[in-house]
């Protein structure tokens, strides 16, 4: 862990882990010299396969950096491309030099922005700082995959980590999930931000937000930081509530930014300020996930619920989401991909409740021809709030592929 | 400076050794082209006269068993790999040899286990010249580093029984480890404190070897029942304190992997029996003890459920999961060449249903046919595999000996051939241009299934065809190779081959299909 040293005037920098349980990680030991040009030493479980090729990249990347003159020794287990620089970049910065500047590694072509209303069911989150789980996240189809620089990763190492995540956004095809990054706690946030934002994530998750100015200071640096990189997307924000005081503000912060596209809670945060037991029925915590609903659904964003954390539980996960759903929350957290269909099962609708939303608004349909603003479904009547309910129902039955008919919201209501 | 070992090209193109310990080759020509002549080998007559009369063999210790066969320098000894890792027997008979004085043995086990390493020793001081066995870990490195005297030869266990009947290996002694024995010589792996499910391997030693002896830990009155290794083959009967280490010799239950990716894999090969149509009533598979193989078969349990489809018979080696499936009436038959697990070992020996099978029945390719090629469906895992759908399972992509070949060979054999890997490990693609060691040819390897795709050999039309309209991505494997070089940062370099033969592998017939090089 340890991150710099000094040694006479000049300071040692290293980054990265190694060791028989490491995988795709790279640890980088740098002692910036005088003279001499570049030296590295490099011990690799992939030194006969890409040997040569971790020389050169080392070799860009210093020169990117510009240091011109050090002794390097790599100890790699067989971390890809876009790690090795982000190891190189942390062990550099952290001898001291470099600072301003950047090895990016290339750009893969940047998705399409994802919409306000996205999907979320299914949000993953990967510890920052362990690339290992970077590559293969995107096949298992997360709605959104998480690159947290807050709570999974050490304090000594937010600044690695965020290099890392940072070029995982460039060199990592995360489709189709949506790209999202969780910061730290303001202001350790903010530089999160500087690195972050140039790089277009498509949600940017806010932690510990107790009141609105949280959410506008964030913004308002994201503003600035696309301004000056030039970058025009829009970056969507998802507040985490953490406290009780952030539960009683759930309104005021789900409304504090155009940006925000959902609110979010963490219960393992919130049950701890509240001093109460997190149970698996959730007792402690209603009010406040109600809360959290009614705040987003006021505001108009989706309510993401926090993680389910016993990846073993796959049956007691089922009936939390099913819950969830019943409450009106439109997704939640996940840790492990084996939770991901389970999730994806339970927030979607039925068939049952497909076909009850179809009837409705075709018999709505057929009665506004007709000129009757009110007609039946068997017993019960059906009026506008209920064919809205029906409507929305079936656009996200159609946005998880289970609807093929497109019935156009515009000509009903 | 060793001598100038000759090098003949075989059919699949690579180089191969013509002699080998003294023996010269035949290089592999190719699927099913080598005819075999002649009769097969035997035992030498021997006569209840020298036995006696009273059926009991029991002699002290395993010494005097040797001495008493005759051990010689130069001998053949061969051991069995159904202990695995706890198996105590093997080492114990070669230092027994070793103080007998003998040199220059040939070691013919079944397969060996990193756990045996105390073997090197007895390499070093010339008590064994060569190992014909799988050799992984430190005597993986021993031989790839050119430290054996002889050549290593790697054989299927389907080829250790031919190249046993053929008269290719002539065993002076078999030493059989026995969990539960007679003083006769009858013996069973299915009961004892060190039961460990079936006695297979040991069972063409017995029948072809010119001396036999079972070692056993559980010696009981005659008869023990039932007799995996016939008393009538047994010169002597040894007891002792302990054959091996439980706690070693099977898992106390396989585990299913927690790899996203490795039960995306598993989960990809059972849709694909599914949507090919190979999972219908009445069919057949066999899935090994990889975390990769038992996943798949938890995915398969629900798909036949679901399906109402029930198999005729599934290959083990056994494992819990198996046994789930005969014990939920989804499979008539477990045919068991192992057992990998305690709910393996249990099952054998309480289901009838639960069948013991031999390398000669499953495997061996110089018979009237064999179980593997009756199999509808069997997954297998590789090293490496090229564009043309070659396998390596023996070697690291460096050339070090990594694994034996087992059954995997053998399995080639079946209606569909399913390699179940992930596309790259530690940056290492898995899909290259040339496999390093040649151990499967890729004319029987049907299906390549990754986590990011599956990849049909196009001389499989049929299944192509089968899965047309199917959810599964389905891609060329230039396709699924191009993507991992993107990832891993471009081709891979191709490690420096080495000149001198270390070990040769055997293909089925006994033709030699590859060599593997020393390595610095």
């Amino acid at each position: 862990m340890s991150s710099s040293a000094e040694t006479g005037t000049k300071r040692v920098g290293e980054a990265g882990r190694w060791g028989d349980d490491v995988r795709s990680d790279v640890h980088v030991w740098i002692e910036p010299r005088e003279r001499g040009g570049i030296d590295i030493v490099l011990e690799s479980r992939v030194k006969a396969y890409y040997g040569d090729t971790i020389r050169r990249q080392a070799e860009n990347v210093l020169e990117q950096l510009g240091v011109h003159h050090a002794q390097v020794l790599m100890h790699d287990e067989g971390a890809l491309p876009f790690v090795i620089s982000a190891r190189i970049e942390a062990a550099v910065k952290r001898a001291g030099l470099a600072q301003g500047k950047r090895a990016l590694p290339d750009q893969l072509p940047l998705p399409e922005p994802t919409p306000r209303d996205r999907l979320r069911r299914s949000c993953l989150y990967l510890p920052g700082n362990q690339p290992k789980y970077f590559i293969n996240a995107a096949l298992d189809a997360p709605d959104g995959i998480i690159l947290d620089l807050d709570d999974s990763v050490h304090s000594a190492e937010k600044d690695a980590a965020r290099l890392l995540v940072r070029n995982s956004l460039r060199a990592v095809s995360f489709l189709p999930c949506e790209r999202m990054v969780r910061i730290n706690q303001l202001p350790l946030g903010l530089e999160d931000l500087e690195e972050i934002v140039p790089e277009c994530p498509d949600l940017i998750l806010i932690p510990r937000v107790k009141a609105p100015n949280q959410v506008l200071e964030a913004s308002q640096r994201i503003e600035e930081i696309k301004a000056r990189h030039g970058v025009s997307r829009t970056i969507w924000l998802m507040p985490i509530l953490e406290s009780a005081l952030g539960i009683e503000n759930a309104f005021k912060i789900a409304s504090a930014s155009a940006q925000i596209a959902g609110l979010t809670i963490s219960l393992e945060d919130y049950t701890a300020d509240l001093g109460v037991a997190k149970t698996a029925v959730g007792n402690e915590s209603l009010f406040a996930r109600q809360r959290i609903v009614n705040s987003a659904r006021a505001a108009g964003v989706a309510a993401i619920d926090s993680v389910f954390g016993d990846v073993d539980d796959l049956e007691g996960l089922r009936v939390w989401a099913l819950n969830l759903r019943a409450l009106g929350f439109e997704g939640m957290g996940c840790v492990h991909a084996l939770q991901i269909p389970v999730i994806h099962q339970a927030f979607q609708p039925t068939q049952e409740e497909i076909n009850q939303a179809l009837r409705i608004v075709t018999g709505f349909q057929e009665a506004q021809q007709k000129g009757l603003g009110v007609t039946t479904l068997g017993s019960k009547m059906i009026d506008p709030s209920i064919v809205r309910r029906a409507l929305k129902l079936i656009e996200r039955a159609q946005a998880m592929g289970l609807v093929s008919t497109s019935v156009p919201r515009s000509s009903l209501l | 400076m060793a001598p100038k070992i000759e090098l003949q090209l075989n059919a699949a193109g690579r180089m191969v050794p013509a002699m080998v310990n003294g023996r010269p080759q035949i290089p592999y020509l190719g699927v099913g082209k080598y005819q075999p002549r002649g009769r097969k080998a035997a035992a030498p007559i021997r006569t209840a006269a020298n036995y006696p009369a009273d059926g009991n063999k029991v002699v002290q210790d395993l010494e005097t068993a040797l001495r008493q066969c005759g051990l010689r320098d130069g001998m053949v000894i061969s051991n069995h790999h159904h202990l695995r890792h706890g198996d105590r027997i093997a080492l114990m008979a070669l230092r027994a040899a070793a103080k007998l004085g003998a040199k220059d043995l040939t070691w013919f086990p079944s397969a060996s286990f990193p756990s045996q390493q105390g073997a090197i020793e007895l390499l070093d001081s010339g008590v064994i010249n060569h190992i014909e066995g799988s050799m992984e870990g430190p005597l993986g490195d021993y031989c790839t580093q050119g430290r054996m005297r002889g050549m290593g030869v790697l054989r299927s266990h389907g080829g250790r029984w031919q190249a046993i009947q053929d008269g290719e290996v002539h065993i002076d002694v078999a030493v059989i480890a026995a969990p539960t024995a007679d003083v006769f010589g009858n013996a069973d792996g299915s009961q004892g404190k060190s039961a460990c499910g079936a006695l297979g391997f040991a069972l063409a030693d017995s029948l072809y070897a010119d001396h036999v002896l079972v070692v056993t830990d559980n010696l009981v009155p005659f008869p023990c029942v039932p007799w995996q290794i016939q008393g009538n083959n047994v010169d002597y009967v040894v007891e002792v304190d302990s054959i091996g280490d439980p706690a070693r010799m099977v898992c106390r239950t396989a585990q299913i992997t927690r790899s996203p990716a490795r039960l995306r894999i598993a989960e990809f090969v059972a849709r694909f029996l599914r949507d090919a149509g190979i999972m219908r009533n009445g069919f057949s598979f066999q899935a090994g003890a990889g975390g990769v193989a038992l996943a798949f078969v938890v995915y398969l349990k629900q798909m036949m459920r679901e399906a109402g489809v029930k198999a005729r018979f599934v290959r083990g080696g056994s494992t819990k999961y198996l046994v789930e499936l005969l014990e939920e009436g989804l499979t008539d038959y477990i045919l068991d060449g192992e057992s990998f697990d305690v709910d393996g070992v249990r099952s054998l020996a309480n289901n009838r249903q639960h069948v013991v099978t031999s390398p000669f029945v499953s495997y061996n390719y110089h018979g009237k046919g064999n179980f593997a090629s009756m199999l509808d469906a069997v997954v297998l895992g590789a090293t490496e595999v090229d564009v043309n759908f070659n396998a390596n399972v023996v070697t690291h992509s460096d050339g070090r000996l990594l694994h034996g070949i087992g059954d995997w060979q053998n399995c080639l054999a079946a209606g569909c051939t399913i390699l179940a890997v992930p596309s790259f490990r530690d940056r290492i693609p898995v899909i290259v241009d040339q496999v390093t060691t040649l151990t499967g040819p890729g004319e029987l390897i049907d299906v390549v299934v990754t986590e990011r795709g599956i990849a049909i050999n196009p001389l499989r039309e049929d299944l192509i065809e089968q899965v047309r309209g199917s959810t599964l991505p389905i891609r060329s494997i230039q396709d699924i190779k191009a993507e991992i070089e993107g990832i891993c940062g471009g081709r891979p370099q191709r490690p420096k081959a080495g000149e001198r033969p270390v070990a040769i592998i055997k293909w089925v017939d006994g033709t030699v299909l590859d060599t593997v090089w020393q390595i610095s």
